[in-house]
């Protein structure tokens, strides 16, 4: 392999090279299995550098005190005349706050599943899929020991129509979680799981649901929130969803 | 996150400020090591670019503005001026070298040894921690760095590829040991 050629792959892995650079290079990787080899040793490390780097969170009572801090303050001398008005423009307003609240709150869902619906695009279309390649949950679940604060449990899937590919370190909203892959005849569903608290905006209702184009259904389970999403049918999520709910209870 | 309008509010500032705490913090908490000087540098942050607002020109990037007052704080305190002593003078004028492409990596995913990972990044020389760091995990792009870091964008691509360099080798010595 060219020494110049390899200056250039972590700038390419980057996204930083001119886009005819990119094409000769993506051109060259297919046809050169050592750079090819080397270009997935590059993004596994990339991986394994943004997972790990990914470390610290402020606590929650760092945060009140910054926000605190920074808010914009309103006036500290308001008239009496003021208030009142005040007052009757909060009454009018609750009807349309409330309307725009639940319409944020929609919005914010939206964006939620959106991201998890790309990082569930994402892992299928990576070189490397999972970070733990294994059908043995007894496999997978240690795996994520000391890497996500909390642990879960997986169902036997012998004799089912399911089949573990593996698992994943997630983040939504910064926060850590697992993402596992089961694969059920040609469809791969991701089941992510995070900490209630991280994922506020999916505390949606029960049942399998759409979201462009994706079926998924989300529950929680033991503090727990399970978010199962794949392009294939909503009875496929729906009985793995059972087997995942017996699974945390057992 | 380019700011487009004319002049920034407070309340404007604290739309955009807060989105990045959980990044800044996590940052900060990589310069420092240290959770109470990582808070202390945080919140000395927010509170200097609060007063600061005037000096932010629309246009440009706020996400490097809070990055370069962070770095320009730290770079300012005791812990960071000891870090920041620590760089070796030639370290700019070092040809830029490939990265070397053995073993370590697959050897290091393998054993997915994420806390060796992290101590082999803590033990990089701070501007290759930072410039590291802004790259994978912030997802910046090289001119963003480049405005955080107030570095020209060429030293950042020297730096980081150095930096890449120095982490495998780091990764190498600690899984040969």
């Amino acid at each position: 392999m060219a020494d110049e050629f390899a200056a250039k792959l972590d700038t390419y892995l980057d996204g930083e090279l001119p886009a005819s650079e990119m094409k000769s290079i993506d051109i060259h990787v297919r046809g050169c299995s050592s750079c090819a080899a080397d270009v997935l040793s590059r993004v596994q490390m990339k991986h394994a550098v943004q997972s790990a780097g990914k470390r610290y969170q402020p606590s929650p009572e760092f945060r009140q005190r910054i926000q605190r801090q920074i808010a914009s303050r309103p006036r500290a001398w308001v008239s009496r005349a003021w208030m009142t008005v005040s007052a009757v423009l909060a009454i009018l307003l609750i009807a349309g706050l409330l309307n725009s609240y639940i319409g944020r709150e929609r919005l914010q869902q939206e964006q939620a599943f959106s991201e998890l619906a790309d990082l569930h695009v994402a892992a299928l279309a990576s070189p490397n899929p999972v970070d733990v390649a294994s059908s043995d949950r007894h496999t997978v679940k240690p795996w994520f020991q000391g890497k996500i604060p909390f642990t879960f449990n997986l169902p036997e899937l012998q004799n089912t129509e399911f089949t573990l590919v593996g698992g994943r370190i997630s983040y939504l909203e910064q926060a850590p979680g697992a993402e596992l892959i089961f694969q059920v005849r040609k469809h791969y569903i991701s089941v992510f799981i995070f900490q209630e608290q991280a994922a506020p905006a999916l505390r949606s209702g029960s049942g399998v649901r759409k979201h462009v184009s994706f079926n998924y259904q989300t529950w929680n389970e033991g503090g727990l929130r399970y978010i199962a999403i794949s392009d294939t049918t909503g009875e496929d999520i729906s009985k793995l969803a059972q087997m995942l709910k017996a699974a945390a209870k057992s | 996150m380019e700011v487009s309008s004319d002049r920034l509010t407070a309340a404007a500032f604290e739309e955009l400020a807060m989105p990045l705490f959980d990044q800044l913090y996590n940052f900060a908490h990589w310069l420092t090591q240290e959770r109470t000087e990582a808070e202390d540098l945080v919140q000395e942050t927010y509170v200097k670019a609060l007063r600061g607002l005037a000096s932010f020109q629309p246009g440009t990037n706020f996400r490097a503005w809070m990055y370069r007052i962070l770095r320009n704080t730290f770079l300012t305190s005791r812990t960071g001026l000891k870090a920041a002593a620590t760089v070796p003078l030639d370290a700019e004028d070092a040809p830029e070298m490939p990265a070397s492409s053995g073993t370590p990596e697959s050897i290091f995913i393998e054993k997915s040894q994420r806390h060796l990972l992290q101590s082999a990044i803590e033990e990089l020389p701070l501007h290759f921690r930072e410039v590291l760091l802004l790259c994978e995990v912030e997802e910046m792009s090289y001119q963003e760095i480049a405005d955080a870091l107030a570095i020209p964008i060429g030293t950042v691509m020297s730096r980081l590829s150095r930096a890449r360099k120095v982490l495998r080798e780091v990764l190498q010595k600690k899984l040969g040991s």
